[in-house]
Order: C-alpha cells, then sequence, then structure tokens
C-alpha cells in the first residue's frame, strides 16, 4: 500500500530542545495508528507537523507523495482534518454554527446533510442550537469533533480518502462516549482515510489502533501492531511503571496498572503479567 | 462569562435553545432604522426645519419661487445638515465595523480601535501632519495637502495596531490582559506625544489639535464625506472575504490554519482594513470612542457571532447610532455644541464596563 502520509527523518529542535530526534513514520490509507508515550514525548510535536502546523527542522513530511509544505492551507484542508486537544472559543457561535464551520470554502450541496450527520453521529442532536460555552467540557468536545468530521467528509467528496488526525480526543470525555468516538474514528479507516490519533489511555489504543507507535524522549521507542508493542517490558522501559499486561479472549492485550505503593514494595523484576 | 451566568441566559433563552433572527430582516430593521434617524438628524438643529417643510426642502416637492424660508431651508439641508448627517453615518459605520473586525481579529469582544490606542495613534500622526505642514517641508509636498490627514491618521493607525499585534500575540495565543494593558501604554504613548505638539504649536495650531482630542463633526463637509466614501466602500466589500476567516479565527489560529484559511493573509488584511477605516474616521472627527465596542456587542446578543451578518450590520447600526448621537450633541447645549466622543464615551463606558464583569470568570483579569 503507498503512504497517505510519510515522515521521513523529521526533526524539531527550539532553541537549544530537540523536541523530536528523526523520527520515521508511514500511515497509509485506511490504517489508524496510535501514537502513545509519556508527557512531553513529543506526540503533540509529531502531530501538529502531520498537519503541517509546525515546520520540521530536519526532515520532510509528504503527503500523497508530495511536500506537505508546499500545499496551500486551502488545499491542505481538503486533504486532512484535525482535531486540536484545547479549543476555547470566546463567543457565543451555536453548536450547529461552529459544526458548519468545518465546511470551510465548500459550497457542496450537500453540506447542510453533512453537519446533520455528523451532529447526529456524535449524539448531539438535542444541543444543536445551544450556545458553546453552556456546554460541559466533553459536549464541547464532540462539538468540535462533528466539525473536523464535516471537514474531512467535504475533503473526500472532492479528493477522495483524506487524513484525520486526532490529538487526544478522548481527554474530557466518559466512557462511553470514549468509545464511541474512537468508534466513529475506526468507521472512516474502514472507508479508506487514514487515521493518527494521539491516545493516553493504552487500553483504548490496543483495542482500537491497527498500528501503535510509542514515542520516548523525542524518538520512536517501539511500533508495530498492538500485540508486538504492548508487553509489560516496552511498557516499563518507556513508561517507567510496572504493569501487568494480560490478554482478552480474542487475544488482544489489556494491562492493568499496579499502584504505586505496590511498585515499592515489589521487586522490580516481576514482569510475568497475572495469569487470569 | 461565567459558566452559571452563561447557563441562566441560555436558560431565558427558551431553556437553552437560541434562536436567530433571519439575517434579511435584520438589515431591513437597521436600514429603516437609519432611515429615520437621518431624517430626525435633518430636521433637528439650530435652525429647526420641521417634517413638513422637508420635502420642499429636499427638493422632492418644487416650492414656488420667491420663497424665503424654503430657500433657507435649502441652504441649511444641503451645504450643512445633509452632509453632516452623511459624515456621521459613515463615521459610525467605520467605527462600529473597525470594531467588530479587531474584536474578531484579536479573539476579544473587548477590543476597540479607541480604547487600545490606534484611534491616538492616528491623531497623534493627524496632529503632526499639522504642525509640520506649516513648516519649510511641508512645500514640497503640496500636492499631497488635502490627503494629508486621512493619509497620516491612517499610517498612525497601522504602525499602532502592528506594534499592538506584535506585543499581545505569541505562538498563536493572544493574551487578553496584555492586549489591553499594552494598549493602554501604546495610548499613553501618542497621547504625550500629542501633548507634546500642542505645547510646540502655535495658536492656529493649537485650535486645530484639540479639536482631535475631543471628537467633533462641526466640520463635516461634502468634501471629508467624499474622503471617507470610498474606505467605507472598499470596507464593505471586503467583509465577504473575510467575515468566513474571522468566524474560524475564534476557534485560535491553529484551527484556523487546519480549516483551509490562510491566518497570515487574513490578518494582514483585518489590519489594513481596521487602520484604514479608523484612520479616515479619526482624520474627519478626531477621536470618538466606544462605538466600535457597543455596536458589535448589542449585535452579538441578537443575532449572534457569526461575522457574515454581524459586519454588515455593525456598519447599519454604528451610522444610526452616531447619527442619533451627533444629533443629540448638537441640541442638547444649543446653541453650543458638546464633543461627541464626550457623549459616546458616557454611555460607551459603562457597556464596556459591563462586558468586563461578565467575562471575569473567564479571563481571569
Amino acid at each position: 500500500m503507498t503512504a497517505a502520509l510519510e515522515a521521513s527523518g523529521v526533526s524539531v529542535a527550539i532553541g537549544h530542545a530537540t523536541l523530536l530526534d528523526h523520527v520515521d513514520l508511514r500511515i497509509a490509507a485506511g490504517e489508524m495508528v496510535a501514537i502513545v508515550g509519556p508527557n512531553g514525548a513529543g506526540k503533540s510535536t509529531l502531530l501538529r507537523l502531520l498537519s503541517a502546523d509546525l515546520r520540521t527542522s530536519r526532515g520532510l513530511i509528504r503527503l500523497g507523495g508530495r511536500d506537505i509544505s508546499t500545499y496551500a492551507p486551502a488545499e491542505l484542508a481538503l486533504r486532512r482534518a484535525m482535531l486540536s486537544q484545547h479549543v476555547t472559543v470566546s463567543f457565543p457561535f451555536t453548536v450547529e454554527e461552529m459544526v458548519r464551520m468545518g465546511r470551510g470554502n465548500q459550497a457542496l450541496a450537500t453540506s447542510q446533510v453533512l453537519v446533520d450527520a455528523a451532529i447526529d453521529e456524535v449524539g448531539l442532536n438535542g444541543f444543536r442550537h445551544r450556545e458553546l460555552p453552556t456546554l460541559s467540557g466533553g459536549e464541547q468536545q464532540r462539538a468540535h469533533f462533528a466539525r473536523v468530521l464535516v471537514q474531512l467528509a467535504c475533503g473526500e467528496a472532492v479528493h477522495g480518502p483524506g487524513i484525520l488526525l486526532l490529538d487526544e480526543p478522548t481527554s474530557s470525555l466518559d466512557l462511553r462516549h470514549q468509545i464511541a468516538l474512537v468508534e466513529i474514528a475506526r468507521r472512516r479507516a474502514r472507508n479508506g482515510t487514514a487515521v493518527v490519533a494521539v491516545l493516553h489511555d493504552l487500553n483504548l489504543a490496543v483495542r482500537f489502533a491497527d498500528r501503535i507507535v510509542i514515542l520516548r524522549h523525542g524518538a520512536v521507542a517501539a511500533e508495530g501492531t498492538p500485540g508486538d508493542t504492548i508487553t509489560s517490558d516496552v511498557i516499563r522501559r518507556v513508561f517507567e511503571i510496572d504493569v501487568a499486561v494480560d490478554r482478552t479472549i480474542d487475544g488482544a492485550p489489556f494491562l492493568l496498572p499496579q499502584t504505586m505503593r505496590q511498585i515499592t514494595e515489589t521487586s522490580p523484576k516481576r514482569d510475568q503479567g497475572v495469569s487470569p | 462569562m461565567s459558566v452559571a451566568e452563561v447557563k441562566l441566559n441560555a436558560f431565558v433563552k427558551t431553556n437553552g435553545r437560541v434562536r436567530r433572527p433571519p439575517a434579511l430582516i435584520v438589515l431591513c430593521v437597521l436600514a429603516a432604522a437609519l432611515l429615520v434617524t437621518m431624517l430626525l438628524a435633518a430636521t433637528v438643529g439650530a435652525a429647526g426645519i420641521p417634517l413638513a417643510r422637508l420635502p420642499a426642502a429636499l427638493g422632492l416637492v418644487a416650492s414656488e419661487p420667491g420663497n424665503a424660508l424654503a430657500a433657507r431651508d435649502q441652504l441649511i439641508l444641503w451645504s450643512i445638515r445633509i452632509p453632516r448627517v452623511a459624515v456621521a453615518a459613515m463615521i459610525g459605520g467605520l467605527l462600529g465595523a473597525s470594531g467588530a473586525i479587531m474584536q474578531g481579529l484579536f479573539r476579544n469582544p473587548l477590543a476597540d480601535p479607541a480604547l487600545v490606542g490606534v484611534s491616538s495613534g492616528g491623531a497623534f500622526a493627524a496632529a503632526g501632519a499639522i504642525v509640520i505642514s506649516d513648516s519649510h517641508f511641508a512645500t514640497h509636498i503640496l500636492f499631497l495637502q488635502p490627503y494629508l490627514l486621512p493619509l497620516a491618521a491612517f499610517v498612525g493607525s497601522l504602525a499602532t495596531t502592528i506594534i499592538l499585534y506584535r506585543i499581545a500575540s505569541r505562538s498563536g495565543r493572544t493574551s487578553i490582559a496584555i492586549f489591553l494593558l499594552a494598549g493602554l501604554a501604546i495610548a499613553a504613548i501618542a497621547n504625550a506625544g500629542i501633548g507634546l505638539l500642542v505645547f510646540i504649536a502655535d495658536d492656529r495650531q493649537l485650535r486645530d489639535i484639540t479639536f482631535w482630542l475631543l471628537g467633533s463633526l462641526s466640520g463635516a463637509t461634502w468634501s471629508k464625506a467624499a474622503t471617507l466614501a470610498p474606505v467605507l466602500a472598499i470596507g464593505v466589500a471586503a467583509m465577504a472575504f473575510i467575515s468566513r476567516g474571522l468566524d474560524v479565527l475564534i476557534l485560535g489560529e491553529s484551527e484556523a490554519f487546519h480549516t483551509g484559511v490562510d491566518v497570515e493573509r487574513l490578518k494582514r488584511i483585518c489590519i489594513v482594513l481596521v487602520s484604514a477605516m479608523t484612520g479616515a474616521a479619526v482624520s474627519v472627527c478626531g477621536v470618538v470612542g466606544f462605538v466600535g465596542i457597543v455596536v458589535p456587542h448589542l449585535l452579538r446578543l441578537v443575532i449572534g457571532p457569526g461575522h457574515r451578518l454581524l459586519l454588515p450590520a455593525s456598519v447599519g447600526l454604528g451610522a444610526s447610532l452616531l447619527v442619533g448621537a451627533d444629533t443629540l450633541a448638537r441640541t442638547i447645549v444649543a446653541p453650543a455644541e458638546m464633543p461627541i466622543g464626550i457623549l459616546t464615551a458616557a454611555v460607551g463606558a459603562p457597556i464596556f464596563l459591563l462586558i468586563l464583569l461578565r467575562q471575569r470568570g473567564l479571563v481571569g483579569l
């Protein structure tokens, strides 16, 4: 499969601090990739590079085989949509008005249908005429996700399968909506969209991603299928905590973090995982 | 706005559901209001022209020849009243729209060209132009004479807006507190400069400069109206191109870029627009504050924050408001005139405080 999005040898340095050091990454169409790692590992920086929000200090990002910095903002918006981590809205737009902003300059005849579908998909049907500042953090996050879905759909109507970038999309969501959101992203991937999500919840990443990229200190520490990457060895090396890694009935790994007290009480060598 | 208050407001608005009136109706109502205010302003003044005599004075119906009263009415109307009403309307439109654009640019409902020193910067440059234009240097730029004041005011406003943006914006975020404080400091610097010019100016120059400080429409003429009209026309035409960008910019510069907006270009266009519109207004009537805050704020309460409607509506409401304020300014202490800046500040400053108090929970100022 050809890479929809490809980073080759990208580095980012701001002042003396190196945020990313020689990272290689290929994301194919229809693939869902989770980027995980401890705080300050460079996950958001990598995502901002992939969205062309940030320029590389060294290396190259290619979108559809072409240097991403050569795209005009409007061209780029039709090929990739990005959900940022913190968006504050200081004016009282309603949910529907805000979601409609995802249409961009596209005057598609179907765009209102796309807006309605996106609001429905994130479960905000009863909130469409509410002003954004009156919603809870999680509801606002879902509204922004709906806006990004509209942008993605408008772009895909023109150029075919696009790229969906999500920066900690589940950070203020309850469990049900976390799963609902990731399932929506999963559905897009099945239709050919390349999805890259920064996730903190490793279990969520394991459950939904085709591939997991683990970052540490601005470099790729491990990369591969969830089964290959999420092992207690890797977790201890990257996150510096002890976890028990178990398997679900269908063979997917899941993690049970030990409490800090247990870590100090038990020997650090204990890494065999808990058997059911 | 605190969350609790927002929730309360939203509840008042039929349990959280917000209804916005159709754009066409809003624009029609504003146009009708402007027409009524302008008619009223044309009839009221030191020499009153009753509504009954207005059609004749306007030349809509032929008046019998030799009617001295009709001739007087016509003279007053066409050489004094109508240019003044036209200038007031255009300045109100310019100030209202530049306030709305600036608030979108800074993602902050408290931005106003007069409040943060953009008007003072323009007034300083204009005052400088008055003093310099008397010097020997001026003989070399004589051909620029009619445009000197508007041009100087524009350059002064532009420089101030750019400095302000550079100070308040950092990596795509605009600090509200820094923005207001920097604006305060810039206004102080510009006012110190004006003070210096007042100190070195001769008597005639002094009278001209004093006029910038208070703001007045008493110098309104047809030629001044002709200076304002193209600026307003360009501004209104540009609104169609910037309104979507400004909407998305409310979400932040990164979000605007992700959605396909050329953010740097949008910011440049907005800065030039705000400076040109504010500069043009300042060059004709001096510093008139708070119109840019009050007008978009009142409108947002009714029509919402979407810029596609907010920007043209701000022109309409700003125009009605300033025509009304000017009529009041020249009648309440007749035959003298109150500087219009005093009136707009008396109404606008309390509204500014109100917005600030409602925001306190959010901005932590």
